[in-house]
């Protein structure tokens, strides 16, 4: 404990706090969010100053920019205490002209989709285990696309209309339109068709999110390539796909295109999940090769040309060999990263500060910007992690503090996340490298187990990456730093053990948990072998 | 040397002393006793159970009592009874002599003269289920000398399995595998909508399920088998029975006989399943211990009972496409929520499983041979003159279990058992009334029957005796699931239990329905899903009951459980961000109360 607080008296910013919750590879301070708040606001201290508007009022109390996740929920928490609110939300169509409704990247070509796609490929495998456990099914067994990708847009189609009336039932104007300040206080919003409508209101929200990136000197990258804009809104099978990238976009999509039958290559240029605790990001990639899906690493692609059959012939550098190899795709699908949507609101008119490397709105531990009344939430902001509850709650309490007089901070430490690549990828807390860095690797303790999964036994399932990590400080408590789970459903697995690690869950709290047998879940209660001992981490019987 | 004649007037101080440092220096174990004292009778039974002699002088009936009493007080600083010395050496009161009996100090101070080490092995553990095998492994681990002994009586249609105990070979593994393969004909339904094709007709075959799930079962027994032997212990397939103090008879299917001793005995024999006492029942019904290696399907199915067995036994079958209905005698799930065993039993219903309220079996009648034959179930309506009847190809009963604890002579060596359930009392350290004499598992009154209680209860049990550990199994807060066909994970306190322990008005309820993700596509059972949390409003919203049906449950709620040892409040589950798209995630959005009566049917993202 001493050594935390005189860490935190070295005084860290609640900028760079959030730089570490977004990577999850910095130092936690603890609960120590308080320290970087502001003081609280005394009430109507947040009121925008009289001179902007000599009439007196403005058209809206709130307005929110961007209806995605935390555009949304802050917007609705704003109209429960009975506020005058606007959401703005509007979809450029991708290069390749897709396009969706009200609800943002994860409802519409995010977790949403992904998952479902992902529970396709799950589907897939469950297919070849039922025949280990009995069932009788007449081969052969293929997939169509267009029926799932059918199912999942209309049950995407669904939650657009559910936020619509969503909307509606709490009062909350929708506007269908682009939105671009003129004045601190006022947006221009634009429609599809060119119409102009002028919204004033005393607090604005910036939640417009990001949208992929294309490389930008690669020649037919734009013309010929997709994205995720593009791949949950596809008509028909993508074909042999290349995916270029080692984010976890692009994991999760070569994942699921190799689980329903796809030729599915991924293009790396250096590591995979950067960010990610990279023992379990090899244990990812290593295993989505036993699975199928083949790996170009070391690699990045020249060009993109299309053929005369339609296809896409890519030319790429091996590194290693120092050499150019090409092969022909039905389907490119860049995965190299996500950019803000901050170009077109005219940030600069009204003086807020983005950075200048990543375009991310900056903001202080109440989400405000570099101009008081306005705020930025969810995949927009610096040094914030791209998730969907984060960016919920993150909206929500914003529009407790404005309008509810609340006076609590996000909090952004321990937020756990899962990739959902074929055997999925859960955590929570530091990676490994993070805690050796942080404390120095003698004085952290990491407990590891390969196990294997009930029923994978009778399906003859390989579970050679079905793994556990927990790092702990290595002092008497052993306080939890980090938990990495990797197996099926690792989110579900993970999410109850965020909160443990919440309350400030020691490794001997751990072990008196009691298992639930047979779980997968249960041999994070049983985890005994050190990565210090160099013993075998493969659990044997039960 | 006779003790002297004490009718001396004033205490002769000196001759005192000398009698007590005699009475000390000539008995091997010395306890001055009061012949009243419950604490002096208490040692005393301790070195009887130890088969060790020892001499105890009564100060209360001896006439220079008190000043002996005095005496002992200047010599050892102590004026209570008992006091116990062993070899000459002081070792104080009642506790004091457990606590060297327990950490073996007492045995050593009693063993300078070889000849009386008279036991064959450190410990003998009768049963080699989950919490036996955990011990002896633990034990031997120590450097101890261990034996376990397990034989399974086969059951009245001749079942029987090998090492492991029930979990292996009749319970958790082969359930939830089966379970699994109930999942995974769901998980066909669903694949059609997520775009597999593949011809209409699906069909389960029951034997190439239950070969593959016995095939991993008997690596199972093979592999414990190999890790007694790399751990050094010795194990016996016979059957224990205790046939005098530290001694038992063990006996072998061939009824080859063997005698063996020890210093400590853990009792772990475990339970089985409990038949109905009506005409027909042993010689035609099954329990869980056939069902899992029924050569053939069972076909149409009567399950009797409404315990977690058979719920679960009758949903798998259900999964399979075959006819069952659950015959209940009164309510679903005893012991756990009511609220969540009706939802469990309602999600059931509607998934082509039929209950049978009120009614217990009757008479069962054979009337006709085969795999499966076919059986006449006549059952009698528990509130009137009512009479059921119905064929069965399967009557399968899961009414309840009895521990094995009836034939293995503990009244030889007086080990006591609640008559009413044959279960063994034991202290928080799993001892019974006799000192040497330990259990553990489902055999325990008043503790959970859970695979991983017994493990850790065995494997603390082995440190505590012989690794110098204090630390006991704590049985608060064991999470458990229910693996029906929708999952129901809980830990803490049910409902109606919080609100006798803590009074309605002192408790909040936050409930939430919620619908999978996964099952949004195929379009199945929203609104069926459903989490609840009971917090404590007296106790800053601590949260004392944690209860989930859904999906993997059992993953959802392992983690849960671990937050809950670590003192989980609502406000902490406020603040943790949830992971999307879970079904984890809906208890860290949790904001409807039960007692605000508000609407909890689900509505979007």
């Amino acid at each position: 404990m001493a050594a935390l607080q005189r860490r935190r008296l070295l005084g860290v910013s609640g900028l760079s706090r959030t730089v570490r919750a977004l990577s999850g590879m910095g130092c936690p301070l603890g609960s120590g969010l308080a320290e970087a708040a502001p003081p609280p606001k005394a009430p109507g201290e947040d009121l925008p100053s009289p001179s902007h508007d000599p009439h007196g009022k403005n058209e809206y109390d709130l307005l929110v920019i961007g209806g995605g996740s935390g555009g949304l929920a802050c917007a609705k928490e704003a109209a429960q205490f009975g506020r005058q609110v606007a959401v703005l939300d509007y979809v450029e169509p991708s290069p390749q002209g897709t396009k969706w409704g009200l609800g943002g990247t994860c409802v519409n070509v995010g977790c949403i989709p992904k998952k479902l796609m992902h529970q396709a490929a799950l589907l897939g495998s469950a297919l070849k285990d039922a025949q280990h456990y009995g069932w009788n099914i007449a081969q052969p067994v293929h997939h169509t696309w267009s029926v799932m990708a059918q199912a999942v847009q209309n049950y995407v189609k669904s939650l657009n209309w559910g936020h619509r009336v969503q909307l509606q039932d709490k009062k909350v104007k929708y506007f269908n339109m682009k939105g671009s300040f003129s004045d601190p206080h006022t947006v221009r919003g634009l429609t599809k068709g060119g119409k102009e409508t002028i919204v004033t209101a005393e607090n604005i929200v910036i939640a417009t999110g990001g949208r992929p990136k294309y490389p930008m000197h690669i020649a037919g990258a734009l013309e010929y390539g997709i994205t995720s804009d593009d791949l949950f809104w596809l008509k028909e099978s993508p074909g042999k796909t290349l995916v270029v990238g080692a984010s976890y976009v692009s994991l999760e999509c070569a994942g699921f295109l190799t689980g329903i039958g796809l030729d599915t290559t991924v293009m790396m240029r250096s590591i995979p999940l950067r960010g990610f605790d990279q023992q379990m990001a090899s244990l990812v990639t290593e295993h989505m090769e036993s699975y199928g899906t083949k790996f170009l690493k070391r690699c990045f692609p020249t060009k993109v040309e299309k053929l005369e059959s339609n296809r896409l012939q890519v030319t790429w550098k091996n590194t290693d060999l120092g050499t150019e190899e090409t092969d022909s795709f039905d389907t490119v699908l860049w995965a190299v990263g996500r950019a803000p949507d901050t170009e077109t609101l005219n940030l600069e008119t009204v003086g807020v500060k983005t950075n200048s490397e990543t375009g991310k709105i900056i903001v202080d531990a109440s989400e405000a910007t570099s101009v008081p009344h306005i705020y930025a939430v969810g995949d927009i902001t610096e040094g914030r992690p791209e998730l969907t509850p984060t960016a919920i709650a993150a909206g929500k309490l914003l529009a407790q503090r404005l309008f509810g007089q609340s006076s609590e901070l996000m909090d952004y430490d321990n937020v756990p996340t899962t990739v959902f690549t074929p055997l999925e990828y859960g955590c929570v807390g530091l990676s490994e490298e993070a805690a050796v860095q942080c404390y120095g690797s003698d004085n952290i303790e990491v407990y590891h187990a390969y196990y294997k999964p009930l029923e994978f036994t009778v399906a003859e399932r390989d579970a050679t990456q079905c793994y556990v990590k927990m790092v702990c400080l290595r002092e008497r408590a052993q306080r939890i730093l980090g938990l990495h789970f990797i197996g099926p459903n690792a989110g579900e697995v993970i999410q109850g053990f965020a909160l443990g690690i919440k309350c400030g869950a020691t490794y001997p709290q751990l072990m008196k948990t009691v298992g639930i047998h047979p779980t997968c879940a249960e041999e994070i209660t049983k985890l005994h072998i050190t990565k210090r001992s160099g013993l075998d981490a493969t659990v044997t019987g039960c | 040397m006779p003790p002297p004649p004490g009718q001396t007037q004033l205490p002769d101080w000196d001759g005192l002393k000398l009698r007590v440092r005699t009475l000390i220096a000539s008995h091997r174990v010395m306890i001055f006793s009061k012949s009243y004292c419950p604490y002096c009778n208490k040692v005393k039974e301790l070195f009887r159970s130890m088969h060790v002699e020892y001499y105890a002088l009564e100060l209360d009936v001896t006439a220079d009592g008190p000043s002996i009493q005095q005496v002992l007080a200047e010599l050892t600083n102590q004026r209570t009874v008992p006091n116990v010395f062993v070899n000459g050496t002081h070792i104080g009161g009642c506790d004091s002599t457990y606590q060297a009996y327990h950490d073996g100090s007492l045995q050593k101070l009693l063993g300078d003269s070889k000849d009386t080490e008279p036991y064959d092995y450190d410990l003998i553990i009768i049963g080699g289920g989950s919490g036996g095998l955990a011990c002896s492994k633990e034990a031997a681990a120590l450097g101890k000398k261990v034996m376990v002994l397990d034989y399974v009586v086969p059951t009245p249609l001749g079942t029987s399995w090998g090492l492991g105990g029930t979990c292996v070979n009749v319970g958790c593994i082969p359930k939830k595998l089966m379970h699994q393969a109930a999942l995974l004909g769901q998980a066909l339904q669903d694949s059609r909508k997520y775009g597999w094709q593949y011809e209409e007709q699906v069909k389960h075959n029951w034997e190439i399920m239950v070969e593959a799930i016995q095939n991993y079962i008997g690596s199972l027994n093979w592999g414990y088998r190999v890790s007694l032997r790399e751990k050094s212990v010795t194990y016996l397939n016979s059957y224990g029975e205790f046939i005098e103090p530290h001694k038992i008879k063990a006996t072998n299917r061939k009824g080859q006989v063997t005698y063996h001793t020890a210093e400590t005995f853990v009792l772990a024999t475990g339970e089985r399943p409990r038949y109905l006492g009506v005409p027909g029942d042993k010689e035609y019904c099954i329990t869980s211990d056939d069902l899992f290696s029924l050569p053939y399907c069972p076909g149409k199915t009567l399950v009797v009972g409404a315990s977690y067995v058979a719920l679960e036994c009758a949903g798998f079958l259900a999964g399979l496409g075959l006819d069952v209905t659950v015959m209940v005698r009164s309510i679903l799930l005893r012991g756990f929520d009511q609220e969540m065993a009706e939802r469990v039993g309602a999600h059931m219903e509607t998934h082509g499983v039929k209950f049978i309220r009120k009614f217990v079996p009757v008479q069962v009648e054979q009337l006709e041979e085969g795999m499966p034959g076919r059986l006449k179930v006549t059952a009698k309506s528990t509130e009137g003159p009512e009479i059921f009847e119905e064929e069965y190809n399967t009557v399968l009963i899961a009414i309840g279990r009895d521990a094995c604890t009836r034939n293995i002579g503990l009244e030889t060596i007086g080990v006591k058992i609640n008559e009413k359930n044959g279960k063994v009392p034991v202290n928080d350290e799993e001892q019974t009334n006799v000192p040497y004499v330990y259990a553990i598992g489902d055999i325990l009154d008043g503790k959970l029957e859970l695979t991983p209680v017994a493990i850790q209860a065995g494997k603390l049990l082995a440190r505590r005796l012989y690794g110098g550990s204090s630390t006991k199994c704590d049985y608060i807060n064991v999470p458990t699931t229910v693996f029906t066909p929708l999952e129901y994970g809980s830990c803490g306190l049910a409902e109606e239990r919080a609100i006798e322990e803590f009074g309605k008005q002192n408790l909040e309820v936050y409930h939430s329905l919620f619908w999978p993700l996964e099952w949004t596509v195929p379009g199945r059972d929203n609104n069926t899903c459903y989490a609840k949390i009971i917090c404590s409003k007296r106790d800053n919203n601590r949260v004392i009951g944690f209860h989930v049906l859904g999906p993997n449950a059992g993953e959802v709620t392992q983690g849960f459980a671990a937050a809950i040892k670590c003192g989980l409040t609502k406000e902490l589950l406020d603040e943790t961000i949830g992971i999307h798209p879970t079904c984890g995630e809906v208890f860290t959005t949790m904001d409807i109360t039960k007692s605000s009566g508000q609407d909890i049917t689900q509505r979007g993202c």
